[in-house]
């Protein structure tokens, strides 16, 4: 995917990692606005299956995206060690739920390998690139592209 | 304050004088001819003109001169006001409004469409049009024949070449008057008026001056003022408000009757007047002659602001109260008149009395006064008023849960709190709330536009312009609007011919109407137009392949398909509507507004668009209930009344429909759990409780839900700002919890539980199922 590296600034950059299952994924800390504790979201009717509901985030209304389901992976089931990413995506907000975040990490685009070609559509969409570090494998994700602009298919 | 500012109160000032201008002409082009009418019309060219003299604005003063010279002679009874004189002014109102919004922007206007109008108005001015025809033949109407000649041209410099009453300043309100010139031949010599004026209590409580009339009048020529003050009664019975003075004045001059009488033109109504050559000069009135000092008025003011400052808290208080200052001072006009009165020296009651009445003056006019504030501050005032709501709740709330004995004096405390937020919010939001009337009037330029283009006649009538709803509401409503009433226009009314042919009245009416209704602003755009070409819809939607061909559809699914995304019915597309952006557009934004906006149509009677919008986008008042362990909260405007079903009261009805028992007539139940998808299995509706509501389209539902918990008043938040519209819902809150709660859009549930899927409406996919893990 070179068209991933491409659009990299140049450079070094923080990402934000996390804990998804067995898996570990990044984005780019600029969008991170804070990190906090799971707390019970209002349900949504007719919302799709990744959006867990709605939060109070000091006044304002914050939808919670299952990223693991986002990701097309397993419902998670949210505990009180889950925590919650607040990234800014264009111009909302949105709460993501992950099981942990992992580290922070200074990265070069030197340490950005391409995603390999695979046959997953999904993937395709909104990874950007794979870390290794510490013999991890970490997947850059790009929030944009999961969080189309569209508004029939948005969060 | 440097110029650009001042400049900029000025445009401020231009806008409302412009919607003055265009709401005064259309009364007169709805048959009003209140002679206040064509004033205010003519006050407000005036001012324009003044106002852009002062900055230097060439092409806007003598457009607007020329314009004023036409408006003076319908002002004089010399100019009829009919259909097509007023055609021609409405016309020059929207050139007037781009040459305002040119001088402001630094656009440039059509130069050959202003020509054109100034070349039209003075032709009106010169009685060029059959009806003005036979006034020029009396003699009233030959000083109007004067009026092309002294209006300039327009590329001349105006304020040379108007008359010397108004070059001083340009606010002079003694108007460019023709009058004068025909006056003159009657009456160059001097001669001596005696005019009676009493003014009347409306005179003051329009802000009207006794004083400053005076004034005017002594600069047409010299003269002695009288004052009688014998009705004035003793201080303890005099009634603040009343106006108890008559002036006797003498007047000598070289002008005629008419430049007095024009002193007294705005105040003409509110006062008596009487206006006589005097039958001897040599007959003294029994008066002492006050040297008119103006410094006088000055003093006055200074001398009585204590006054005002006592009376300014008093208006403070309340809206009703504007006038009050007003009325303090124009008392202390009186006292002070009573306490030279005591001295016998009329002669200075009479200039005490012009002084404080001009204290008055001041007083109405900085009590009437509006500030103007940044949005932005008001919009962070109601936000902060918004969290301390939810901030005052969630107190009450840990309150109640820790309060073992229930009456301790916090809990009264709160109360208190309670009530005051309240008031504080609804005073908030009273800040934000406007008259719907300037949106309505740029619809009025827009039908005239629109109808210009497309060679057809319609009148646009409004009701209701006085309305008030939030500011946000108003803003966000022009876009809509603008369009539905292009199509109105442009796809609505038929053809003049077309109309004849159908027996109609050629020129076509939309009628644009405002109300109240439920806590809720209702909006119709009526056109009594051809209505919607069902079996052209029809064919457009099959075409778009937005229904399949062979669709069964009724009357109502067919008009509402217009509504439908990339839905045009024009054959061509026109420079005025059809360019893709369709009435999908116009539904989307009302219901970004939370509202709705519903069609009915009759084959060769017309349509109706209604919308429905709330008043504010702020708060409102809702009863909390639990559905599905959700909390869910019901806008109270919508609930007629809860109740408590019985099982004999229920009926099955069809296969999975259920009706309910009221009083004798039946009414669909509907679970909100259901609809909303939170359980799949219909909930037993003896173990809930059954909300009675009335939708927009009419008719009752009964909400099933599983409890109630109380009454509310919530802070609308906004699900969109951060996701997307949820079919359904209506918004969101927070609550004493705070959790947040979800908002039901009753009107949708309601439309929904008719068979229209609330998925469809929301655009979502198929296979999204409910999420409520939480």
């Amino acid at each position: 995917m070179s068209y991933a590296v491409k659009n990299l600034v140049q450079g070094s950059r923080e990402l934000i990692a996390f804990r998804i299952g067995d898996q570990e994924f990044c984005v780019n800390i600029m969008s991170v606005r804070e990190i906090r504790g799971w707390t019970k979201a209002t349900g949504l009717p007719h919302s799709p299956s990744y959006v867990m509901g709605v939060i109070n985030l000091r006044g304002a209304v914050l939808p919670i995206v299952d990223l693991s389901a986002r990701l097309g992976m397993r419902r998670a089931e949210p505990s009180p060690r889950h925590v919650i990413i607040v990234a800014q995506v264009r111009n909302r907000i949105v709460g993501l739920l992950v099981e942990a975040v992992s580290d922070i990490l200074t990265v070069t685009d030197d340490n950005i390998q391409p995603v390999p070609e695979v046959s997953s559509d999904l993937e395709k969409q909104y990874a950007r690139g794979i870390l290794a570090i510490d013999k991890r494998m970490i997947c850059l994700i790009e929030l944009d592209a999961l969080f189309p602009d569209t508004e029939s298919e948005a969060a | 304050m440097d110029m650009n500012e001042i400049k900029e109160i000025f445009f401020q000032e231009c806008e409302e004088q412009l919607a003055e201008l265009e709401s005064g002409l259309l009364k007169l082009n709805d048959g009003d001819r209140d002679p206040e009418t064509v004033n205010a019309v003519f006050r407000a060219v005036h001012s324009i003109k003044g106002g852009a003299g002062a900055f230097g604005l060439d092409d806007l003063v003598s457009f607007a001169h020329v314009f004023e010279t036409t408006l003076d002679c319908v002002r004089s009874n010399k100019l009829e006001p009919t259909q097509d004189v007023l055609k021609v002014m409405l016309k020059s109102a929207d050139v007037l409004a781009d040459l305002v919004a040119a001088s402001r922007d630094g656009g440039s206007v059509e130069e050959g469409r202003t020509r054109g109008l100034v070349k039209e108005l003075e032709a009106l001015a010169r009685g060029e049009l059959p009806s003005g025809g036979a006034a020029a033949e009396t003699p009233k109407a030959a000083p109007a024949k004067a009026a092309p000649k002294a209006a300039p041209a327009p590329a001349a410099p105006p304020v040379a070449a108007a008359p010397p009453p108004t070059d001083d300043s340009g606010f002079q309100p003694i108007p460019f008057t023709f009058d004068g010139f025909g006056e003159e031949e009657q009456t160059i010599e001097p001669s001596t008026f005696e005019v009676i004026f009493k003014p009347r209590r409306e005179l003051y409580a329009k802000g009207n001056e006794a004083a400053l009339l005076l004034r005017d009048l002594s600069r047409v020529g010299t003269m002695s003022i009288n004052c009688d003050t014998d009705q004035l009664p003793p201080f303890d019975k005099m009634d603040p408000e009343e106006a108890y003075f008559t002036w006797k004045i003498q007047v000598k001059t070289d002008k005629g009757e008419q430049d007095i009488r024009t002193v007294f033109e705005f105040a003409e109504w509110d006062c008596d007047l009487d206006v006589k050559v005097a039958e001897s000069s040599e007959e003294e009135l029994p008066m002492v002659p006050v040297p008119f000092d103006l410094s006088v008025l000055d003093d006055g003011s200074d001398a009585s602001g204590e006054d005002q400052d006592a009376s300014d808290e008093s208006a403070a208080n309340d809206a009703a109260a504007a006038v009050a200052a007003a009325e303090t001072a124009s008392n202390v006009s009186k006292m002070a008149a009573a306490a030279a009165r005591a001295d016998k020296k009329e002669s200075q009651a009479a200039a005490a009395a012009a002084a404080a009445a001009n204290a008055a003056n001041a007083a109405n006019a900085s009590a009437g006064q509006t500030i103007r504030v940044d949005l932005d501050r008001v919009d962070r005032l109601i936000n902060l008023v918004g969290e301390l709501v939810i901030n005052q709740a969630m107190l009450s709330q840990s309150v109640i849960e820790n309060d073992t004995t229930g009456t301790s004096s916090i809990n009264m405390g709160l109360e208190e709190l309670q009530q005051l937020t309240r008031e504080i919010q609804d005073s908030v939001m009273a800040i934000r709330a406007q008259p719907v009337k300037p949106v309505f009037q740029r619809m009025s330029r827009i039908v005239r536009e629109v109808a210009d283009m497309v060679g057809k006649s319609i009148r646009l009538v409004t009701e209701g312009e006085n309305t008030e709803v939030d500011k946000t509401v108003i803003d966000k409503l022009a876009e809509p609007l603008t369009h539905m009433i292009r199509n109105a226009v442009d796809h609505g009314i038929e053809s003049p011919e077309k109309r004849e042919a159908a027996g109609k009245n050629p020129e076509g009416t939309v009628r644009l109407t405002a109300k109240h209704r439920s806590g809720r602003i209702v909006i119709e755009l009526v056109d009594d137009g051809a209505g919607i070409n069902r079996e052209k819809v029809r064919q457009k939607a099959i075409d778009n392949d937005l229904i399949p061909a062979d669709a069964n559809l009724s009357d109502e699914e067919i008009d509402n398909l217009i509504f439908m995304p990339g839905f045009s019915t024009a054959d061509k597309i026109s420079d005025i509507s059809g360019r893709g952006v369709g009435m999908d557009v116009v539904k989307r934004s009302i219901q970004a507004l939370g509202g709705r906006i519903s069609i009915s149509s009759r084959p060769g009677q017309g349509s109706t668009f209604t919308m429905s919008l709330p008043l504010t986008l702020a708060v409102l008042d809702g009863m909390v209930v639990t559905v599905a362990g959700q909390t869910l909260v019901v806008p109270l405007t919508a609930i007629v009344e809860t109740l408590q079903p019985e099982a004999s009261s229920i009926h099955s009805f069809g296969a999975n429909q259920r009706l309910i028992s009221i009083r004798n007539s039946f009414c669909p139940l509907v679970d909100v759990g259901r609809i909303l998808n939170f359980r799949s299995m219909q909930a037993n509706p003896v173990e809930g409780v059954a909300l009675l509501v009335e939708s927009e389209g009419g008719g009752q539902r009964a909400l099933m839900v599983d409890a109630i918990q109380g009454q509310r008043q919530v802070v609308i938040k906004s699900l969109e700002a951060n996701y997307t519209h949820v079919p359904g819902i209506a918004a969101a809150t927070i609550l004493g919890d705070g959790r947040v709660a979800l908002i039901l859009d009753v009107d949708a549930v309601v439309s929904a539980s008719r068979g229209q899927s609330l998925r469809q409406e929301g655009g979502m996919k198929s296979d999204m199922s409910l999420a409520a893990t939480g």
